[in-house]
């Protein structure tokens, strides 16, 4: 099974990243850009075979290290 | 305190171990340096020092690996026991990211790194390191970061000032604010609630020699002494 975690900075915490891609795109004249987040992507293969078992370690993954949580949200997605 | 015991923890990637060494030395402290793989150090330590630079590549977060490095257990222990522990730079991001300082450390708002001298006032001198400061006290002193973008919700920030957590803020040579790194409220260190664990960004040990630009950090590093 292979997990697909987003990890991107809680709304209401500045994203400088997000912004300067956006002054960038800006000066490339793609005028239609409200807003702009820029985050990470990580992927991970499991050996469990198990969805429910599968998603809770990896939530514990992201609470633990993956994800500062006092900062970052996550988004977990399982393929299988 | 004579003979002060201070233990410097090194990371693969810690670069500002030896002038901490330095430093407290010329305060006429006893140091040793604590490889990160060790598990336990000497328990007569009286300061533990996590020194700047990097950890393990900061892959990932800054400090978000060396957190779980086998010294850190030893390390929450002793805070945990009300042993004093000061994070400076990298150290003070890896103790947001184990959690024994609330808050973290962002990159920089304006995305560059600063390599400068910069002045900073005390907030808060009713703890054990800027005791021998006064409220108000203006500092000179060396920041060299990245990630150094304090960030803090308002209702833990709000905590912060009422137990007098806040240690420092980044000023100008006269006192008013200016914040180099987008920090909340242009916060440079703090300390946790039982005021024995420390952290700032900007790096005191690097500020000993009034030839090499300051030896404000001599004044502050000095506060760990006591009386």
């Amino acid at each position: 099974m292979k997990a697909i975690v987003n990890i991107s900075l809680k709304a209401g915490v500045l994203d400088s990243q997000g912004k300067a891609v956006h002054h960038a795109l800006d000066s490339l004249k793609f005028d239609g850009v409200d807003d702009v987040r820029v985050g990470k992507q990580i992927v991970l293969k499991l050996s469990e075979t198990d969805e429910a078992k599968a998603r809770e370690e990896v939530e514990q993954m992201c609470e633990s290290l993956l994800a500062n949580t006092v900062i970052e949200d996550y988004d977990i997605e399982l393929i299988s | 305190m004579k003979d002060m015991k201070v233990g410097i923890v090194q990371f693969p990637g810690t670069n500002c171990d030896y002038d901490t060494q330095y430093a407290f030395e010329k305060l006429g402290c006893k140091t040793k340096l604590i490889w990160h793989k060790d598990e336990i150090f000497d328990k007569n330590t009286d300061l533990l020092v996590i020194a700047g630079g990097f950890s393990y590549g900061d892959y990932l977060r800054s400090g978000a690996i060396a957190r779980f490095s086998p010294i850190m257990s030893a390390v929450n222990k002793y805070a945990e026991n009300g042993g004093k522990v000061l994070g400076i730079c990298n150290g003070f991001q890896v103790l947001t990211e184990s959690r024994l300082l609330p808050g973290a450390l962002k990159r920089n708002e304006h995305l560059h790194f600063l390599s400068k001298h910069h002045h900073l006032k005390v907030v808060s001198n009713s703890n054990d390191f800027l005791s021998k400061m006064r409220r108000d006290e203006i500092v000179n002193i060396p920041i060299a970061h990245h990630d150094g973008n304090f960030y803090i919700d308002d209702e833990s920030l709000k905590k912060l000032y009422e137990n007098e957590q806040v240690l420092l803020q980044y000023c100008d040579e006269n006192g008013d604010i200016s914040n180099p790194n987008g920090s909340v409220d242009s916060i440079a260190g703090i300390c946790n609630k039982q005021k024995n664990v420390f952290g700032l960004m900007p790096h005191p040990e690097r500020a000993m020699e009034e030839v090499l630009g300051s030896d404000d950090g001599y004044r502050m590093l000095e506060g760990f002494l006591g009386k």
